[in-house]
Order: C-alpha cells, then sequence, then structure tokens
C-alpha cells in the first residue's frame, strides 16, 4: 500500500517494552550469574570504571539495558572495557563485575 | 482500589437553567453535537438554557499556545460570566473541555488570588463597561448529562446493547486531560476515577472497557499538532491507545473533549493511510462519537441529524450493531437536503464507501 506523506511521521516510542523484547538472551545471562538479582543500580562500578574515565562507557547502564533485552551496541560497549577489575572491589553486593563482562560478550557476541 | 472510590469526587451540578459556552473548534467537526445538546436538553428533558449568541472564544487555544497572556484570557472569561449574569442565569456549562479546564482555572486563581479578581473586573469594567459576577455553579456539558443520565434512560429507545446478540456494547470512555486533571475536585470522579463517561454507559445499558493505556492522553496538547513537524508525537500517543484498546474489541470509543475526538478520530484515518493499520473488527477502524452523539442515539435520534457523517471513521458498522435504521443515501445530505459533498474512500474505512453511499445528483 503506497503511503500518503502528510509531512510528518508517527514518532516512535522511546520507553523499554520488556513484553516485546527477547529476554531469552537476558534470561541465559541471569541463568548463569543469578547473583545479578542481587544488583542495586548504586553506579560504583560506573564511578570507578578507569574505561569510563576515558570513554562513554557507562557499565552500570549497558547492564541495566542488556537485562532488559535492549542488545543493540552492547557487545561493542562492553569491548571498551579493559577489565582491570576496580569495579569488583567497590560492588556492595560483591557481584563479580569483570566476569558479568565476559558472559555479556560471550552471549552477545552475535547481536 | 475500591471500584466506588469515584464516588468521594462529587461536585454540585444544577438541575435546570445553564447558560451555555459553545466550543470553538466542535462545530467545525462535530457540528451536529452542540444542537444534540441543545435539543436533548430543551425537547427531550424540558430544561431551560440559553445558546448567548454574544459570547466569544475563551482564547484557550492562544492561552496554551503562549500567544494570550493569562491577564487577557481572565478578562474575556470575566466577560462571559458577565453576559450570563446579564441574561438572567447563573448557572455555567461549558462544551468544551479546554474551555472548562480554562474558568476552572481562572476560578481557582481569583479565589486564591483576591486581588487578581479585582484587577480583572477592573480591566473588565475599563475594556466593556460590563459588571463581573461570578457563576453559581460551574459544569461541564458531560457533567449535565451525567446528572441526567437516569432522566435519559428513562426516555431511552435505544440501548446501548447488541442488537443481534443481546449483549452490553463495548465501549472505551476517553475523558479529556483538562476535565480533571489540572483540578481532579473539578470533575466527577477525579482524575484517577472519571466517572462522568462511564456513568452514562453504565446507565445505558453498554459495558465499559477497562485497558492498559485507559488514562493517556490523547495527544491533541495544542503545541503537539500545531507545528506540522511536531504531529508525529501527537499521532504516536493516540497510536498508544488504540494499540492498548484494540485487544479488547471495542465497539466504540467515546469522549467528552472536543479535541480527544477529533484526533482519535481523524488520526485513525491518518494512519491507516500512513501505515495500513487499522483497529477496529473486519479491518475497519473504531467509531468516535461524542457524548452527545451517544445520547441521541439512545434518545431515538437519527444519525445524519446528529452529524455522524463528519467522521472520519464510518459509524455504520456500529449503527448496525445497535439496529439503529438509518437512511445511507441521506447520509451527504444537509438539512435542507442540499448535497454537502462526500470524503473519499479512506483505508480506515476499507474503501467501502466508494459504491454504497454514492450519490445520484
Amino acid at each position: 500500500m503506497a503511503s500518503v506523506n502528510f509531512g510528518f511521521g508517527i514518532s516512535k516510542p522511546r520507553v523499554i517494552d520488556i513484553d516485546r523484547n527477547n529476554l531469552r538472551k537476558s534470561d541465559e545471562i541471569l541463568l548463569e550469574m543469578p547473583e545479578l538479582q542481587t544488583c542495586i543500580g548504586c553506579g560504583s562500578c560506573t564511578a570507578s570504571c578507569t574505561a569510563g574515565n576515558l570513554t562513554s562507557f557507562n557499565f552500570r547502564k549497558v547492564h541495566a539495558l542488556v537485562r532488559r533485552g535492549e542488545y543493540a551496541g552492547a557487545y561493542e560497549e562492553m569491548n571498551k572495557c579493559m577489565l582491570c577489575g576496580k569495579c569488583r572491589l567497590l560492588c556492595p553486593r560483591g557481584i563479580n563485575t569483570r566476569g558479568v563482562v565476559m558472559l555479556i560478550k560471550r552471549k552477545l557476541g552475535d547481536f | 482500589m475500591r471500584r466506588t472510590k469515584w464516588e468521594e469526587y462529587q461536585k454540585d451540578i444544577a438541575d435546570d437553567k445553564y447558560y451555555y459556552a459553545r466550543s470553538c473548534i466542535r462545530q467545525n467537526f462535530f457540528p451536529g453535537s452542540e444542537k444534540a445538546f441543545l435539543d436533548i436538553l430543551r425537547n427531550d428533558l424540558g430544561k431551560d438554557i440559553f445558546d448567548d449568541p454574544l459570547h466569544t472564544s475563551c482564547t484557550g487555544i492562544g492561552y496554551h499556545s503562549d500567544i494570550v497572556p493569562f491577564e487577557t484570557i481572565m478578562t474575556v472569561v470575566a466577560r462571559q460570566f458577565a453576559l450570563m449574569h446579564e441574561a438572567g442565569y447563573e448557572n455555567f456549562t461549558s462544551s468544551c473541555i479546554t474551555s472548562f479546564g480554562i474558568y476552572t482555572e481562572i476560578l481557582n486563581t481569583w479565589e486564591e488570588f483576591p486581588e487578581t479578581e479585582e484587577r480583572t473586573r477592573e480591566n473588565l469594567f475599563k475594556a466593556t463597561g460590563r459588571e463581573l459576577v461570578k457563576p453559581k455553579s460551574l459544569a461541564h456539558t458531560s457533567d449535565v448529562i451525567f446528572h441526567l443520565r437516569k432522566e435519559i434512560a428513562e426516555r431511552m429507545k435505544r440501548p446501548l446493547v447488541n442488537a443481534l446478540t443481546g449483549e452490553p456494547l463495548r465501549v472505551v470512555e476517553h475523558i479529556g486531560c483538562h476535565y480533571a486533571k489540572i483540578f481532579p475536585k473539578s470533575g466527577i470522579g477525579g482524575s484517577e476515577f472519571p466517572y462522568v463517561l462511564a456513568g452514562m454507559i453504565e446507565s445505558w445499558g453498554g459495558e465499559v472497557v477497562d485497558y492498559p493505556e485507559r488514562r493517556h492522553c490523547c495527544g491533541f496538547g495544542f503545541r503537539n499538532y500545531l507545528v506540522q513537524a511536531n504531529r508525529g508525537y501527537s499521532v504516536a500517543n493516540s497510536q498508544k491507545k488504540l494499540e492498548s484498546m484494540a485487544p479488547y474489541r471495542p465497539d466504540f470509543i467515546v469522549c467528552n473533549c472536543p479535541g480527544c475526538s477529533m484526533f482519535l478520530d481523524k488520526w485513525q484515518y491518518t494512519i491507516a493511510e500512513m501505515e495500513g493499520t487499522t483497529y477496529g473488527a473486519h479491518g475497519h477502524g473504531i467509531p468516535v462519537l461524542t457524548y452527545e452523539e451517544m445520547a441521541g442515539l439512545v434518545l431515538g435520534y437519527d444519525p445524519w441529524e446528529l452529524g455522524m457523517q463528519m467522521h472520519a471513521v464510518d459509524v455504520e458498522p456500529l449503527l448496525e450493531k445497535m439496529g439503529v435504521e438509518y437512511d445511507p443515501s441521506t447520509k451527504y445530505l444537509g438539512p435542507k437536503g442540499k448535497y454537502i459533498g462526500k470524503p473519499a474512500a479512506a483505508a480506515v474505512n476499507c474503501s467501502a464507501g466508494v459504491t454504497l453511499y454514492d450519490i445520484k445528483k
């Protein structure tokens, strides 16, 4: 069907719709590292991040997006991590954040 | 939350003697609705309502577009109230939700800041020589219909029931944001449980559809559509609502706001033309009615007299469901039998109108 040009389009919403996202990879990640459920999103990882100090890399953001099924660009983002492990020392929940980086890269290599 | 929570939010609505303030845009988009309201009140219910030719626009569109300053709109509103007093009425009722929001906002402002009221009183006198007398009660016209819903139910000729199956029609109600979201106490049921349209639907035999985006804005919002480039945001809001309600298979949508009835209707046309998506049964759109049209149908009015041919989404599927007898050949004839023109075939109506309603000149 030829669409009519009205001089404007229909804006797409910017909300994350978990009902529509494919959460299979997210669930797989959670299955391997169930301790991710204890994350309180405090941002200590991002605050202490060596890579984040020099680039736009934001570990907390990428982790939150991946958990919600927003995988686009996550692998490339995680490649910015230099695996120094400072975040792991700071995490109040004792999450193996370096392990999370490796896991996300392993699971989302295809995306 | 309790289902009867709305009962805590009530307001006084006058029983008779109303001063009627028309809407600017309804007369263009739903020209039959305001006449239907006057006819229902005067002829069916025997009420006294004064349709004053002297009153003007409340300038709400200009106000919400940052063109008309607050001082000016307060003086305009004060003039409407002065006209009402001069005509010998004290119950103000406005046809438009935006106007209703404006009147509520201004009355509250005057209550909070008496010095502002005095300044407006002075401005009005200087400009027009009239004296401001505030109304005894302020109600939207949907409040009036809600108030009189039982009297209408007593005179009901066609309930909101599927004539074929005998089941209640499934109705989506949409309340304009300026009805109660600005001042929750000014609306029946407040902003979270507005009962004004649901009450009408339930009284007349229909079933109210509850769906996730029920309280979402239609996207009208003045600035969202006045600039063409912004209309994508406006249509996205209507689309969000339509996508949310479609799985519940509503028979029609009823609105109490001029902008909502216009946009939920016409954006369905736009979405169908742009993307080919329709939200009703059998590839049609979902008909959108004003509450006066719904009341008019219930009271046995002719759909073309109610102005239902002006809708972008055809209402015939609904009329057939309700068992309304209508003459398709008079759809595009005006009050004196003059041909008023016919819209081009649209995707939202599956192009069904091409041959069925062609009128031989």
